[in-house]
């Protein structure tokens, strides 16, 4: 199985440790991971802003990178839906029609490829799930509570194999935190506003830890938690995944 | 002309065809027979109507006179209950007469168990206005006239013509200050519902 | 009219926002609507079918719309109904009023209609003199307190009951201080019990038309559509062209899906079939175009025409939650109201497409699944394609794009980045970082994963 890890642009940058984890994690597991080293950004800042016909560069650097494996790997719901969705390429829209095929977030990966069913890791901490939307609405690695069907969590799935681990209710299970891209920025007020009250849920309902599939909206929480001088932590759902038994 | 332009502008839009989806499977899905009063009475109840379980027109006579002083205007479309203004009789009068009337008694026969809705047409209510300007409304339904969602309810009304028909649920009623409900909004403030058993 | 609109959702949401308080109220009061919704959802088993069988009537209606509106126009001209053709909101309102003047009618009373919003069709009469009055309660508050609607279910959801108490007061005559839901909902019944009487010519829309029949259907629960009809000598219905239902039978489905899907009701109070008028009275119809056509040719957001106008989408919103309806400035706010808009007029209506994070909750409680989000993403390109967009953020995005199309800048950038902030995804654009408002920037890390990796690739090998 040819693997590669697709580190988004702001993971890169800012959350090392995430990548780090997701790559560790799946070595663990047994994968042989490749991380091509070209990479930069999936084109979806510029795209979520109106600006998708400037993406073609990003879209050919990512074929370039990504071509020819088995999956794509990412730890972030976000990025890979951009690539499923909209990955094209005039000169080589083959390739690209492959890479929407075989790009995957990094807990549906877990579920879906590897049947991952046990793992080796202890995180003894009350945990809030922050369902991301792009991975929940766009991805379905969990089922979102607006429809009628079955429920269903694969990062839940995930957290509950890890020893000591207690994930909380919450009063809202899956509304959305606010960042939305370029959104967090140009609607200031309204962003903000989301993102404390999706913070204050996880707070009131005991929760020690934020944990999400998706660095995006994590790094949006802890811009907020860290300003209220919070206690409560940000941690992406590899770091805990991969948290060894001590 | 503003119509020919407006079909010629949508005429021109319009993309290639979609078919009709079948009916029959959500039809059948609904479909049962089970305990339709049970859940109408329910589901009405919640709604803010209240339902009665009554042997004749009879006992309609005996509830209404402990509910209603005597002396005020009734009018009543049920064939039977003679007691009170005859609506077939004032059919000529103007709608705005009413506004004094007191209770309609009106005869539905068509109730929908999912919803609390009692289908009556303009032939039923006899004058439209009747089961709105009254104060408080009375509908009669024999138990055997349900049908448990509107898939049925509308297979029951087929192609049948009428000037005017509604599916009435319960009394009116508000949420708009605040979300509280309100009942009593411009219609009536009750509906009683008498289902002959 | 009302004048020019100068300020952006962005900054009409800021000022909704310096009132905290009153924005958890907003939210959590929408919040229950969505959860009462929900309940409702849960208790059909066959929910989403039906859902899926209202888009497909609504798809086959948006490809045969010229046929079904020649179908009702003959049906309803058979049933004794008088039908008139609107291309635009002006023409409306003319023919509306001249239907009044012709009669010597100077007053009327309405129930409630978006379609006329969108038209200000209010406005239109009461500018030639004709006295309008809005029946529905909550549209009679925001109309008392001069402000239009700022939800298309409920209206004055905006509103404290402590306001329209001393709106009430002011207007209607209430007690001073009262702002008991159940008084104040009194006094408006007596004030309007009057106005119904009083009236000769009634407004109101229209929830569906059934082409095979020539009927049109309107929900209330309050009773007031009725009141206001079936009093009125003359009764005028306005609706869009894209109200048609084909069959009477698929009002079957779209009642069941209206009312659960707008407040979690399983129906309206009242679900009125209009198919004839009554003796010596009559019913016109209004069937407006206004921008729907144009719609309609547009592949990508013909969908946003399947409507109900339920409202669920904008109750579950988060956005619209926590910025209000007013920050929408169009009649019909909230995600379809942003997918509408731009339809209407791309210039004024550029931002709303882009109040949203795209969360993609709307499309999932719409019962006619309209790909709401998917809508908005796509004039969001359309609208910079067209110019819409601030140049400064044009030449911001083709820097970035520059940037992260090749590695090499890419990686010289994120070193200067990590600390500047500058190059982050959702910082681009902004001297005065919005973000650090009321977030803390993200810790820059030692080194990038990039850095990380050939590190450990040197100590491997
Ligand atoms: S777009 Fe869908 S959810 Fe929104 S108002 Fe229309 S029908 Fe309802």
């Amino acid at each position: 199985m040819k693997v590669a890890l697709f580190v988004p642009c702001y993971v890169d940058q800012f959350y090392p440790k995430a990548a780090i984890a997701t790559l560790e994690l799946l070595e663990k597991l047994g994968v042989e991971v490749h991380y091509p080293k070209n990479q930069t950004c999936c084109g979806q800042p510029m795209a979520n802003s109106g600006y998708e016909h400037l993406t073609t560069g990003c879209n050919n650097l990512f074929i370039d990178n990504f071509s020819g494996y088995d999956y794509i790997v990412c730890p972030s719901g976000s990025c890979t839906l951009h690539i499923k969705e909209h990955l094209h390429s005039p000169q080589s829209e083959d390739k690209a029609t492959e890479i929407r095929k075989r790009v995957y977030e990094l807990t549906e990966f877990l579920v879906d490829i590897l049947h991952v069913e046990h793992l080796e890791a202890s995180f003894p901490h009350k945990v809030g799930l922050h369902q991301s939307c792009h991975g929940l609405r766009g991805l379905h690695i969990a089922q979102m509570s607006e429809l009628v069907a079955p429920a269903f969590s694969k990062p839940a799935k995930l957290l509950d194999m890890v020893q000591g681990l207690q994930l909380v209710q919450l009063g809202r299970q899956d509304d959305c935190c606010g960042f939305g891209g370029t959104f967090c920025v140009a609607e200031e007020a309204v962003s903000s506003k989301m993102g404390k009250d999706r913070v204050d849920d996880h707070i009131e309902h005991g929760a020690e830890y934020i944990t999400s599939a998706d660095l995006s909206c994590l790094m949006h929480m802890e811009g907020i938690l860290r300003r209220q001088n919070s206690n409560v932590k940000v941690i992406h759902v590899a770091e805990i995944l991969n948290h060894s038994i001590q | 002309m503003s119509r020919e332009k407006i079909l010629a502008a949508v005429k021109a839009n319009q993309f290639t065809s979609a078919e009709l989806p079948d009916l029959n499977v959500l039809a059948s899905l609904t479909a049962t027979d089970a305990n339709l009063v049970e859940k109408y009475t329910a589901i009405a109840s919640a709604g803010g109507s209240f339902v009665y379980e009554v042997a004749d027109l009879e006992a309609i006579k005996t509830i209404l006179q402990k509910e209603f002083k005597p002396g005020v205007q009734v009018i009543s479309g049920v064939a039977g209950l003679t007691d009170y203004t005859d609506a077939a009789s004032v059919v000529h009068e103007l709608s705005h007469s009413f506004a004094n009337v007191e209770l309609t008694i009106l005869q539905s026969n068509l109730g929908v168990a999912e919803n609390g809705a009692l289908w009556l047409t303009e032939e039923q209510m006899h004058i439209r206005v009747l089961p709105f300007i009254a104060q408080h409304l009375a509908i009669v339904i024999d138990k055997n006239n349900f049908v448990p969602t509107m898939a049925q309810a509308y297979e029951k009304i087929g192609d049948a013509r009428y000037g005017y028909g509604a599916f009435i649920s319960g009394p009116s009623k508000t949420a708009d200050i605040e979300q509280s409900l309100v009942i009593g909004a411009h219609g009536p403030r009750s509906l009683s519902v008498f289902i002959i058993t | 009219m009302s004048s020019a609109v100068t300020k952006d959702h962005a900054e009409l949401a800021e000022i909704f926002n310096r009132d905290e308080p009153r924005v958890d109220w907003h939210d959590e009061t929408l919040w229950w609507v969505r959860a009462k919704r929900d309940i409702a959802a849960q208790k059909l088993p066959e929910w989403e079918l039906l859902r899926e069988t209202a888009s497909q009537i609504k798809n086959n209606v948006l490809s045969n719309l010229s046929e079904y509106l020649t179908q009702f126009e003959a049906n309803a001209i058979k049933n004794g109904i008088i039908v008139h053709w609107a291309a635009d909101a002006a023409e409306h309102n003319q023919i509306i009023h001249k239907l009044l003047s012709d009669r010597g009618i100077d007053r009327m009373v309405k129930s409630k209609s978006m379609l006329t919003e969108e038209c200000h069709l209010n406005e239109y009469l009461i500018e030639r003199g004709v006295d309008v009055i809005d029946s529905d309660l909550g549209e009679r508050i925001v109309q008392l307190a001069g402000e239009p609607p700022s939800h298309i279910v409920l209206p004055c959801i905006h509103k404290k009951k402590e306001e329209i108490g001393d709106i009430f007061h002011e207007h209607l005559g209430s007690a001073k201080g009262e702002s008991d839901p159940k008084i104040l909902t009194e006094t408006a019944r007596q004030h309007l019990r009057e106005v119904f009487l009083t009236r000769r010519s009634a407004l109101t829309g229209v929830n569906f038309a059934v082409a095979e029949t020539g009927e049109f259907v309107i929900c209330t629960n309050e009773g007031n559509a009725d009141m206001g009809a079936h009093l009125a000598e003359i009764h005028i219905a306005s609706m869009g062209i894209e109200k048609i239902i084909p069959e009477r039978k698929h009002l079957g489905v779209f009642l069941r899906l209206l009312t659960r899907s707008a407040t979690g009701q399983p129906i309206t109070t009242y679900s009125s079939h209009f198919s004839k008028p009554q003796a010596g009275k009559e019913i016109h119809i209004v069937i407006v175009d206004n921008g729907r056509s144009i719609q309609l040719g547009r592949k990508d957001f013909r969908n946003s025409l399947k409507c109900i106008r339920c409202g669920a989408c904008m109750n579950t919103c988060p956005v619209y939650r926590k910025s209000g309806g007013h920050s929408y400035h169009t009649a019909v706010a909230g995600p379809i109201g942003s997918i509408l808009a731009p339809n209407l007029d791309m210039k004024k209506y550029a931002d709303l497409p882009f109040a949203s994070t795209l969360c993609g909750s709307c499309s999932n409680v719409c019962p006619v699944k309209i790909d709401i989000h998917d809508q908005l993403y796509k004039w969001r390109q359309v609208i910079v394609q067209e110019g819409y967009s601030p140049k400064a953020k044009t030449l911001a995005m083709k820097g970035m794009a520059f940037t992260l199309s090749s590695p090499g800048l890419y990686r010289a950038a994120g070193k200067m980045g990590r600390f500047t902030f500058k190059y982050a995804p959702f910082a681009v654009n902004n001297g005065m970082n919005p973000w650090y408002k009321h977030r803390e920037m993200p810790k820059a890390p030692e080194e990038s994963f990039g850095e990380w990796y050939k590190k450990r690739e040197g100590e491997k090998r």
